[in-house]
């Protein structure tokens, strides 16, 4: 269906091409799932099957792309729009129209269908998505997964024999993305659609997927084969495979019940053991209710905390984003706000840098309240990465950058450069921020905001768009920090990553905290935010491929 | 055959809800899809009532105008974040009405007066300012003349932000013809870059917080500038990508012949248009003027017809002309008609006179009118109640 010969594209002004010589072929009906590092040319290779690469992007592709037959080289996106869909990375910049129902019709009034037609399919399209009670709703109501769900309609109802995703699912909590990979699911098993799709979240994905195609490293050949196969040397690879690799199981296993089922002798040899310093507790156990005044005196021994928020209330535009929230964060605890998209945790996140006022309640960040310091004063107490590292970036080289950083946070100069140095030595000065890889652009925030030295640092879905190298690296990085006595609050759905690193869970729904805890009973106790390897070994309390590795080497 | 018999047993099988009814229906049909008003009706209703604001100064009519829209639109608008710009539309028209009044009071105002409510002290004005006066008597009269005549505006205002709120301009392109679809998307892409680039404005002001920053002050937004420009044009780039991957600007071959026929009659349409609106407006062209207008616009129309067969587009549900919105329609023709008719039978009371100044009357038969304006708040389905569960509950 989709089939590569030898192709090769070059950027303009590149000097090196983006991909090298791609051979290969996807046959009908298939699930084929794209992976490898960052930066390899994923993207690259998703853009050529819809045309996009080269005709929009510009570029040299050599060798030939076809699609259902037609060459891409003679035919443009909109020729190839019968037979491909695409969805990108972000749905947003995806929609033309602004009602759902539109949406879904767009593509169709493009390619001249005929109205009983069209009708026909996005009724269908509607059921099969699980749209239909959203039908009449303005886009920019929706919420992240219903949007991704939009796209994807939108590109469906033209009935492509192809579709390509690009990381549906990275924006998404895991029940969201579990509804997006279901649909996908059910379109290969029923409708025989082939589906191609990159994604850096393997362990939400890899089970779903017939065959995996594997780029290594830039500029090396990909390699396609059964996910079990491909696994087995991939330099990515999802936590129940690292597990498997390291018990030394064979074939490896890829979901979760697989591993399971093989488990039996490893949970064995780990009973008895305990997991090691991860997940301990943190250095002094958060006072539980504090609901009526303040700390008794018994408790003097506890550090101060570095943000206290009680009762606090937030309304965005007549809606309420948080109602009764209590939250203490201590000095040196790593606390993971988890919960749907939309309930609530980037607006926490806000309330405690002062981006938004309290509608009723107190927030006190380092003893200020946040919303009435200066915005000066307030870097000091504490440090936001928002979602999109992008916004904190204005200078156009790094050096440009890190200068201003210092200036900001009255630092001595180099300070700044300093931090970045230690935490990703690679980055040339001159490279303008918007040419960082997603990873090297996150860290560069990162070390603006840690300039200042705040000992709160709070951190929006850090790990969007990030590989597992970059990923491990920034896992490496945040448990330092932790470790130096700041406190991290970060809001992620990313499971794995709140397993590895937080001392404690908060999980939001509909803006009140409905379960506050130590991460191994919080996350263990939510079969859609446990981590594999929790669900793997269950019930005993293991969290991360890196503590059984640790218990298992003692 | 059994089954079928079956489910009549009593007690056995409830009458299930049929499906896409809403949970709450009452006696009022929502509007859903299928029974939304054409927008055009909405804008032509709208406008109408625009029009009749232009036919009076009577401030007590012009009230009973803006006080029907207001209705019409309370009642009837959408739940769409389009919908809220009525608001702003009324902040304008507050706006304008209050700067009128201010420029009465303070550059004076040509109505001789004799009622002088207070006096400025006036600024000497230099010769070559001669005609300017800055300052000086403020009278009722003058006042009232700006008064009635900024309400005229303010009430022509509330109405093109009513037909904003009733149905959102993006609807209404869509009605446009075929040939004009790419258009119609151009416009649409642009109505919606501008809430994003605001959106993208607030977001980048709140990072610089983050930097510690100013968040507020002229150079704070003068510094995001680039980044939001930067912002906005690479989601325009993405945006253009996903359109052209989904089969924007497809075209059918057409012979050349036709492809010709289309520029002539377009181009020529075109130029009798110009020609003939310029024969209307000179004196001495009185006479070719019409028909050569006509035979433009004949000609441009022919020419979109034709060139509507390069698109291969079809519509998806497009909103159906029907009865209801002939009524709607009609109704604000008819108050557009009625007061231009009362402003030439009797136009002491539609144009109450500011000198000698009288408190204004309500006309009696042009007020009864006006509230014809009302019928689409009738004949229309209310909009569909909201249900997104993290609203607020109305208390």
């Amino acid at each position: 269906m989709i089939r590569f010969e030898n192709v090769s594209v070059t950027y303009d002004g590149a000097a090196e091409p983006a991909v090298r010589e791609v051979d290969f072929e996807v046959p009908e009906g298939e699930l084929v799932l794209l992976v490898g590092p960052s930066g390899v040319g994923k993207s690259t290779v998703l853009g050529a099957v819809s045309g996009l690469v080269p005709h929009f992007t510009g570029g040299t592709l050599h060798g030939r792309v076809t699609v259902a037959g037609r060459d891409t080289r003679t035919h443009k996106p909109r020729e190839l729009a019968d037979v491909v869909g695409t969805v990108g990375q972000d749905p947003l910049s995806h929609f033309v129209t602004d009602t759902v129902e539109d949406e879904l019709a767009y593509g169709m009034e493009s390619l001249g269908l005929a109205p009983e037609v069209m009708r026909r399919r996005v009724e269908e399209t509607l059921d099969l998505l699980g749209l239909a009670g959203l039908r009449d709703r303005h886009i920019s109501t929706l919420s992240g997964g219903q949007r991704q769900r939009v796209a994807i309609g939108s590109v469906l109802t033209p009935h492509p024999k192809v579709l390509v995703l690009d990381e549906p699912t990275s924006a998404l909590d895991p029940a969201a993305a579990e509804e997006v990979l279901a649909v996908l699911q059910r379109l290969v098993h029923d409708l025989g659609t082939t589906v191609l799709m990159a994604e850096h979240r393997l362990e939400r994905v890899v089970q779903y997927a017939d065959q995996v195609a594997l780029l290594p490293g830039a500029g090396e050949r990909l390699r396609l084969g059964s996910p079990a196969e491909v696994m087995a040397v991939s330099p990515v690879c999802p936590p129940v495979v690292g597990l498997g690799r390291l018990a030394g199981w064979s074939p490896l296993p890829l979901t979760v019940r697989d591993a399971r089922r093989r488990a039996a002798p490893l949970r064995e040899r780990l009973e008895g053991r305990r997991p090691g310093r991860d997940t301990a507790p943190p250095p002094a156990a958060p006072p539980v209710k504090r609901r009526f005044g303040r700390v008794k005196k018994e408790n003097a021994g506890t550090p101060e905390p570095v943000a206290e928020v009680r009762s606090l209330a937030v309304r965005r535009d007549r809606v309420r984003a948080l109602t009764h929230v209590d939250l203490t964060v201590l000095p040196g605890e790593t606390v993971a706000l988890m919960g749907r998209n939309g309930a609530g945790k980037s607006t926490l996140l806000s309330a405690l840098v002062g981006l938004v006022a309290p509608s009723s309640g107190s927030v006190r960040t380092g003893g200020a309240v946040p919303h009435r310091t200066r915005p000066r004063d307030l870097v000091r107490k504490a440090g936001l990465v928002p979602q999109e590292p992008r916004d904190l970036l204005y200078a156009d080289t790094v050096a440009a950058e890190c200068a201003a950083a210092d200036r900001d946070a009255e630092a001595e100069p180099g300070t700044c450069r300093a931090l970045l140095d230690q935490l990703l030595p690679s980055v040339a000065d001159d490279t303008h921020p918007r040419d960082l890889s997603e990873g090297q652009r996150l860290t560069l925030a990162l070390a603006v905001v840690l300039t200042a030295r705040p000992p709160l640092l709070l951190l929006d879905e850090p790990t969007r768009g990030l590989d597992y190298a970059a990923k491990a690296r920034l896992t490496a990085i945040l448990r330092g920090l932790a470790a130096e006595g700041h406190a991290i609050v970060m809001a992620t759905h990313d499971v794995e990553l709140a397993a590895e690193l937080a001392h404690r869970v908060v999980l939001l729904a509909e803006g009140e905290v409905i379960a506050d805890g130590p991460s191994a009973e919080v996350v263990v106790a939510s079969p859609s935010f446990a981590p594999q390897v929790a669900k793997i070994l269950a019930p005993q309390p293991w969290l991360t491929v890196a503590q059984v590795k640790e218990a298992l080497e003692r | 055959m059994r089954e079928s018999r079956g489910s009549g047993r009593p007690g056995l099988a409830p009458p299930r809800p049929e499906r896409g009814t809403p949970p709450a229906g009452g006696p009022v049909p929502y509007a859903r899809r299928a029974a939304r008003l054409h927008p055009g009706a909405w804008w032509l209703w709208a406008l109408a009532l625009g029009t009749a604001a232009t036919r009076t100064t009577n401030p007590l009519l012009l009230a009973l105008l803006i006080t029907v829209s207001g209705y019409v639109v309370a009642v009837r608008r959408p739940h769409t974040p389009w919908a809220l710009s009525y608001g702003a539309f009324v902040k304008l028209a507050a706006a304008v009405l209050l700067l009128r009044l201010a420029f009465a009071v303070v550059l004076g105002s040509p109505i001789p007066g004799t009622h002088t409510l207070f006096t400025l002290p006036e600024v000497p004005l230099p010769d070559w300012a001669q005609g300017i006066r800055l300052g000086g008597r403020v009278t009722a009269e003058g006042l009232a003349f700006a008064l009635y005549d900024a309400l005229r505006l303010a009430a022509l205002l509330i109405c093109v932000g009513a037909a904003n709120a009733l149905a959102s301009p993006s609807r209404l392109l869509k009605s446009l013809p075929g040939a004009l679809y790419e258009l119609g998307v151009a416009v649409v892409v642009a109505l919606t870059f501008a809430p994003n680039l605001i959106a993208d404005v607030r977001r980048l002001r709140a990072a610089r917080r983050l930097r510690g920053r100013p968040d507020k002050g002229v150079r704070g937004l003068v510094q995001v500038g680039l980044p939001v420009l930067e912002g906005a044009l690479e989601r325009s780039v993405s945006l253009a990508a996903a359109m052209d991957a989904r089969g924007y600007g497809r075209t059918a071959e057409v012979p050349p012949a036709v492809r010709r026929t289309t520029a002539a009659l377009t181009l020529g349409g075109l130029l009798g248009v110009c020609a003939g609106t310029y024969g209307l407006l000179t004196a001495a062209g009185g006479g070719y003027g019409l028909p050569v207008l006509l035979a433009g616009v004949a000609s441009a129309l022919a020419g979109l017809w034709l060139g509507g067969r390069r698109t291969l587009r079809t519509r998806y549900r497009p909103d159906p002309w029907d009865a209801r919105a002939w009524l709607v329609t009609a109704s604000g023709v008819a108050v557009a008609a009625l007061l231009t008719l009362a402003g030439s039978l009797d136009p002491g009371a539609l144009r109450p006179g500011v000198v000698p100044l009288e408190p204004p009357t309500l006309p009696l038969w042009p007020a009864a009118a006006v509230l014809i304006g009302l019928l689409p708040a009738f004949v229309t389905p209310a909009p569909e109640a909201v249900r997104d569960t993290r609203e607020e509950p109305t208390p």
